[in-house]
């Protein structure tokens, strides 16, 4: 007996894997439907559905790099500590002296790189017309995906805590000023007054809720880790999670009725 | 800045002779594909296949890669570079201005001539066109320092990207459109049995896998991740930019207050996105490619996605140097180049050029309410150009050019789409409107913080 065999007819493989090697049509089928991670696949589809020159992969893909970057993120936060005192330094570190500091490249690559192909996605779903119906919903949760992507990748961009991270930041951010209503600086801002008491002030407008403070500043630092590392990757794996199990229920991927 | 500044050096001239060996590299697979499926044309009374053409031109760029990787002793006098007179023709043609113009231009081209520009031969021209655009261009200074930056590097990929896919939808929009035409299955009909997805799926999926992982170790090697000086509050650097996937809303900025360019705009870009199942009512075009069969919402969207996101994102990053000043590609980003603002509000055109008085002010010390009058007296054309502009357009829209749409959405649905489609038109007005008559704001009303 093979080792290869001596292996798969082992109990813990077996244990593990409650199928035999998925050679002949019945085991394929058992495959997909067994495999904790292959179920989110239908078992069969129509060829023209995963052909890559019609979808382009690039929902795949999203959904891969959104995986690497939490891989490469964890990763990432055991060295990186998000305070004024060390955050420039950390990161410093994983370029000059940590072992794998090329996690970071990774990271921010794969960041750049979802960005786009997030964008390509989308592009893709609007030209084969997929977002017609029965897809209408799936499409909306698209562009929840396609905005927490960007904010995402925003939220990141501070984390360095160099002078491209926080201007970037501090311009980007610098729009909220102006929110109508609800920022300092934002038509219709001085309307929202209590007896000549303003309540829209450069402390309490959408841009210090955004910031944690006047300006880019400590408090913002926090306020952006943990919306990058927590808040938001919960949220859009949760999104993802529905998008998936709506692309299957809305009958796989769009077809030529 | 005094230091020198050479536009070649040696290490510039090896690492282009490896671009243009790849590119032979590139081309040399594609004279085989020629000669496979091209054929020969007629010449000097003789039957000469395509493929020698493109022979030839992988042969010199062979010959200019070895010249490349062989000649980078004496950067100084090294032949190969962008002729000096297209650098200036192109510092000199670009300004926002032509910029935009020669975008929406490109994109009118794209669509009318899609049928001659999807041939794979045509692909492979521009292809070529843009990397011998982007080598040679490499061969000057201030290109070279901006595009290789590292954050910017995935914006030149995307560019590739972007036009690669777009010619490939269109590629096989165009198949599609021309097989319906002839009463011919469309292609995504074709062949399309179920397959079981292990292995057929799985298996891509994790080639894919693999791939991906390999290119991002890759590029991780080649290019570090940027970090500059530790952070300083006090010390802004000029030009300030937001990341680079923001760079279309600042540069909206240009055009209109914060308002309106960073909060206004976006959330209508985003409402307008999530609306787009709801308000397109063709229910042709569901699950392939085709253009015929819904010509007015793939303009629509290539427009927003092309001219008006990628571009500006080009513009903004590449272009746009200190004080937000625009630059050539190949112009030295001077902090101390001055533009010359005298944009005019169209309140005091209207009361100080039009009507030849000044512009009405509120008595001293008046009531709010006198005030506000006053504001409104002062900004009437404006408000009544708006007001027109957002309420009497679309009536307008559904009774002529947009007839049948409005038959078949309704009231509802035609008003969304009106209105999502005017505040997508209002980014090109303004900027025309900017170039041509220097207009800042069609109402200002610093008072409260409302120009628009
Ligand atoms: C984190 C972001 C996203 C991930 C991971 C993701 C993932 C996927 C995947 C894997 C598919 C299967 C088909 C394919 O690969 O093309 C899919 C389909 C789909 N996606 Fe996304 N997507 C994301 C964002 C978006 C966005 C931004 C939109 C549109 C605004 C969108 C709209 C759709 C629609 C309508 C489908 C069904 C398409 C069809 O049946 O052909 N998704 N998505």
């Amino acid at each position: 007996m093979s080792i290869g065999d001596y292996i798969r007819e082992s109990q813990v493989w077996k244990s593990i894997f409650r199928h035999p090697a998925p050679v002949d049509r019945r085991n394929r089928v058992v495959v997909m439907l067994t495999n904790f991670f292959l179920h989110l696949h239908p078992v069969s589809v129509k060829q023209q559905g995963i052909a890559l020159s019609y979808t382009w992969c690039m929902g795949g893909i999203t959904f891969f790099l959104f995986l690497v970057e939490t891989i490469t993120g964890v990763l990432l936060m055991f060295y990186y500590r998000p305070t004024l005192q060390f955050a420039f330094n950390d990161i410093l570190a994983l370029r000059d002296v940590t072992t794998l500091g090329i996690m970071r490249e990774i990271h921010r690559w794969g960041a750049h790189s979802m960005v786009i192909t997030v964008w390509l996605h989308m592009y893709r779903v609007f030209l084969t017309g997929s977002y017609k119906p029965p897809r209408e919903f799936n499409w909306v949760i698209g562009v929840l995906l396609l905005v927490l992507t960007l904010l995402l990748s925003f939220t990141g961009y501070l984390l360095p805590w160099d002078q491209l991270a926080i201007w970037a930041i501090t311009v980007g951010s610098n729009m909220a000023r102006a929110t109508p209503f609800l920022g300092y600086e934002g038509p219709g801002a001085l309307l929202l007054n209590v007896g000549g008491f303003d309540l829209i002030t450069s402390g309490s407008d959408a841009r210090f809720l955004l910031l944690g403070g006047r300006f880019v500043g400590e408090g913002t630092l926090n306020r952006f880790y943990i919306l990058h590392c927590v808040a938001i990757p919960l949220v859009v794996a949760l999104l993802i999670a529905i998008h998936f199990w709506r692309v299957r229920k809305d009958g796989g991927i769009s077809q030529p009725l | 800045m005094l230091e020198h500044h050479p536009d070649l050096t040696a290490a510039v001239i090896y690492g282009l002779g490896w671009a243009y060996l790849l590119m032979f590299v590139m081309n040399a697979f594609w004279v085989k594909r020629s000669y496979d499926v091209d054929g020969n044309c007629h010449m000097f009374g003789q039957a000469i296949p395509m493929a020698s053409f493109w022979a030839l031109y992988a042969a010199v760029l062979g010959m200019v890669s070895i010249a490349h990787l062989t000649g980078s002793d004496n950067p100084q006098s090294f032949l190969i570079r962008m002729p000096d007179a297209i650098k200036d023709a192109f510092n000199a043609a670009s300004d926002p201005r032509t910029f935009f113009a020669l975008s929406t231009i490109g994109f009118i081209v794209v669509i009318w001539a899609r049928e001659f520009l999807v041939t794979p031969t045509m692909g492979w021209i521009l292809l070529n066109l843009s990397c011998l655009y982007l080598t040679l261009s490499m061969t000057d200074y201030d290109f070279r320092q901006i595009v290789t930056k590292p954050d910017n590097v995935p914006i030149v990929g995307m560019l590739f990207i972007v036009g690669f896919f777009t010619w490939l939808s269109f590629n096989r929009a165009v198949e599609n459109d021309r097989r319906v035409a002839a009463g011919q299955p469309i292609r995504e009909r074709e062949k399309n049995e179920k397959v079981l997805v292990w292995p057929d799926l799985v298996y891509s999926e994790l080639i894919c896998m693999v791939a991906l992982t390999a290119f991002l170790i890759a590029w991780g090697i080649v290019l570090q991740a940027p970090l500059e000086e530790p952070a300083s509050g006090a010390k802004t650097p000029n030009p300030s930019k937001a990341p680079w996937y923001f760079l279309g809303l600042q540069e909206m900025l240009v055009y209109f207050d914060p308002w309106m360019a960073g909060v206004v705009l976006p959330s209508m870009i985003l409402v307008g996105l999530m609306a787009i199942p709801y308000i397109d009512f063709n229910k042709l075009g569901n699950g392939y490619y085709t253009f015929k069969e819904r010509p007015f919402a793939i303009i629509t969207f290539m427009f927003g996605f092309l001219p008006l996101w990628v571009a500006m994102i080009v513009l903004g990053t590449f272009l746009r140097g200190p004080n937000w000043n625009f630059f050539g590609p190949y112009e030295y980003w001077d902090v101390h180049k001055l533009e010359l603002l005298n944009n005019v509000n169209l309140s005091e055109w209207f009361w100080l050029d039009v009507m030849q008085r000044p512009l009405p002010v509120a008595p001293a010390n008046s009531e709010w309410y006198v005030q506000f009058g006053y504001i409104l007296l002062r900004e009437s054309v404006g408000i009544l150009v708006t007001l027109a502009y957002l309420f009497l357009l679309p009536p307008v829209m559904a009774a002529t050019i947009f007839r049948s749409f409005f038959q078949k959405m309704g009231f509802i649905r035609f008003m969304v789409l009106a209105n999502l489609m005017l505040f997508m038109a209002s980014l090109p007005l303004k900027m025309v409107l900017r170039w041509a008559i220097n207009l800042k704001y069609i109402v200002s009303i610093p008072e409260y913080f409302l120009n628009l």
